[in-house]
């Protein structure tokens, strides 16, 4: 058995890549990670096609052993870092590949600046895929490691029992995690279904997201907006971002794991390019809403689509983390010496 | 577009809706109507006929189709261009489906709500279940769930609303029906229909090559058995030795 260990396995990780667009059609969710820009990121550090499944979690990551030879690993989606145990305790930051040994343990920091964060594990998980992608649905079962949320005590299988010998690589500046301003809507396909007062509120007031987030869809709280026609409507197809509202006013955005239709009116749908950074809130944060057009919609996702690029093809060596622990015994030592000089 | 059937039905154009920038919306009315979802369904196979590039998946509703695209290959004025073609050449002819042959037993355990609701559509239990059966059903649209299949529609009788208290567990392979549809409920789940019967088939099994049985445009002869049989076509399936009866009708053919 290669792989990974899960010691303790922190708040509902799960295996998420790009998810299975191709299957809304015979009513399977896409699901996907939350934040897929992170996720290219953080599988360009560790070597992988950007697409590979890695470990998505929020607030408490996974504590997790190495039980193969040797696994490289990334933490993105937040600025956390991550903690290595391996006779002694390293911090090492986030945004840089790490290579672990059989034995040594990996933990992350508190996740207080990110909604999603993802650990990217050079190679790949050994799993079925379902529906071509790895992607755990929970509601389903499907996916993932057994289709579930991982636990305590679950091993699990890499493709690699040993990897490659290079340098590390790192992301100077993630500094597109914060990305500020409103999030970006295109108006329906059913603002018709809402009053022009409500549409003109939904753009000038500010929403919270309420603790009844997921990877569903999170629920906002703020002004109730008013439908002009009912709240019910024929079932229709669902878009990731698309923002319904119930009955109570209240706007709902799906993400991820939504299903593929509904019968609830959906006054906008937040555009592709703001998806990673909507992925990445977490309840109790705020924010607002800019309409844009379609045409402009595209042209942002196009504008960055090149930015990602850049990002990627900016990765510069870093220092492996064993020459760094040595800098940080070296700094403990000179700061312990300066202390009693300063006595 | 114009549609006459026995009595004259004169329907609006298609209308174009946003969804963003990855998802475009091609309506077809707001009701719920079976020339309506038929014409969504052929305009759902022509598309994916034409295999146009940047177009990740093609989702016919019951009056509307989601185009899925993705931006850095196409546009929804390039793909509003194309349906635009395929809606001018509408064709009126039937086209063709899959008709399966899927076996339900509507007694005991099996129909927890089929003589309350019975009750409610003022029919004997043996007349809900007649109706049920007497034609087979089209699959208007899959939703809800992985593999979880919309039917329709059923004679109006069947025009009832959902159960007041929605279940929050309706066992796997559930048959249920409310507002003239019927569905296959795929695997357990929470619910708001009436559940009049249940099969032994799985509508959706990750174990199988093929994990989802039906389509949207295929059609469903639910066909009684007692519930002896259904046991020994449940243990038949559990055992691999059970593939349900489909038949390919060419498009104009009647089954």
């Amino acid at each position: 058995m290669s792989g990974l260990r899960v010691i303790q396995a922190g708040f509902a990780p799960t295996l998420q890549d790009f998810g299975r667009p191709a299957f809304q059609n015979r009513g399977v969710p896409v699901s996907g990670a939350l934040d897929p820009v992170s996720l290219r990121i953080g599988n360009a550090l560790v070597g992988n096609d950007g697409g590979t499944a890695a470990i998505e979690f929020r607030m408490i990551g996974p504590v997790l052993e190495v039980i193969a030879e040797s696994v490289r690993v990334a933490l993105v989606g937040t600025r956390a870092g991550i903690v290595v145990e391996a006779g002694e305790r390293v911090e090492l930051p986030s945004y840089q590949s790490v290579t672990l040994k059989r034995g040594h343990r990996l933990s992350v920091n508190p996740v207080t600046d990110s909604g999603a964060a993802y650990l990217c594990i050079e190679g790949r998980f050994d799993l079925p895929a379902v529906f071509d992608s790895l992607s755990t649905y929970g509601r389903s079962q499907i996916g993932g490691f057994q289709g579930r949320a991982l636990r305590d005590g679950d091993e699990l299988p890499l493709s690699l029992n040993e990897v490659p010998e290079r340098g590390e690589l790192r992301l100077e500046n993630p500094g597109y995690l914060d990305a500020d301003g409103p999030i970006r809507v295109v108006f329906g396909p059913q603002r018709d279904y809402f009053t022009d007062e409500s549409a003109a509120a939904f753009l000038t007031n500010e929403y919270k997201i309420s603790r009844e987030a997921d990877r569903m869809g999170m629920r906002l709280e703020g002004p109730a907006l008013e439908h002009a026609r009912g709240y019910n409507i024929t079932s229709d197809g669902i878009v990731t971002g698309a923002i319904q509202v119930p009955g109570n006013g209240l706007p709902i955005i799906l993400l991820a794991d939504h299903q593929t239709t509904g019968g609830y009116p959906k006054i906008g749908t937040v555009i592709s390019a703001d998806i990673p950074r909507l992925g990445r809130l977490k309840p109790g944060d705020k924010l607002s809403f800019a309409e844009v057009s379609v045409a402009d919609a595209e042209e942002a996702r196009r504008e960055q689509e090149k930015d990602i690029k850049r990002l990627i093809a900016s990765l510069s060596p870093a220092a492996a983390w064993l020459d760094e622990a040595a800098l940080y015994r070296e700094n403990l030592i000179s700061g312990v010496v300066h202390n009693v000089e300063a006595v | 577009m114009v549609h006459v059937r026995n009595r004259t039905i004169v329907m609006s154009e298609p209308v174009f809706l946003p969804a963003g920038d990855t998802a475009l919306v091609v309506q077809f009315g707001e009701a719920v109507d079976a020339v309506v979802n038929r014409q969504v369904r052929h305009v759902a196979a022509k598309l994916r006929e034409l295999s146009l590039g940047g177009i990740v998946d093609i989702v016919p509703t019951i009056r509307s189709l989601m185009v899925h695209y993705d931006p850095l290959v196409t546009r929804s004025s390039e793909l509003q261009s194309a349906i635009s073609e395929i809606l001018h050449h509408q064709h009126e002819g039937e086209d063709g489906y899959r008709l399966w042959s899927i076996p339900v037993c509507y007694e005991g355990e099996c129909a927890p709500d089929l003589e309350s609701v019975a009750r409610d559509m003022n029919l004997a239990p043996a007349e809900v279940v007649r109706g049920h059966t007497a034609e087979p059903q089209e699959i208007l649209m899959m939703g809800f769930l992985p593999g979880f299949p919309y039917l329709g529609l059923l004679p109006e009788d069947f025009d009832v609303p959902r159960r007041f208290e929605p279940r929050v567990k309706v066992p796997a392979r559930s048959i249920s029906i409310a507002v003239r549809q019927t569905t296959v409920y795929t695997v357990e789940s929470p619910g708001g229909w009436h559940l009049i019967g249940r099969t032994p088939i799985e509508f959706f099994d990750p174990r199988r090559d093929e994990p989802i049985l039906v389509a949207a445009g295929d059609r469903i002869h639910f066909e009684a058995v007692p519930i002896a049989e259904y046991e020994k076509l449940r243990k038949a399936v559990e055992a691999g030795e059970y593939v349900p009866v489909v038949e390919d009708i060419a498009p104009g053919e009647n089954a």
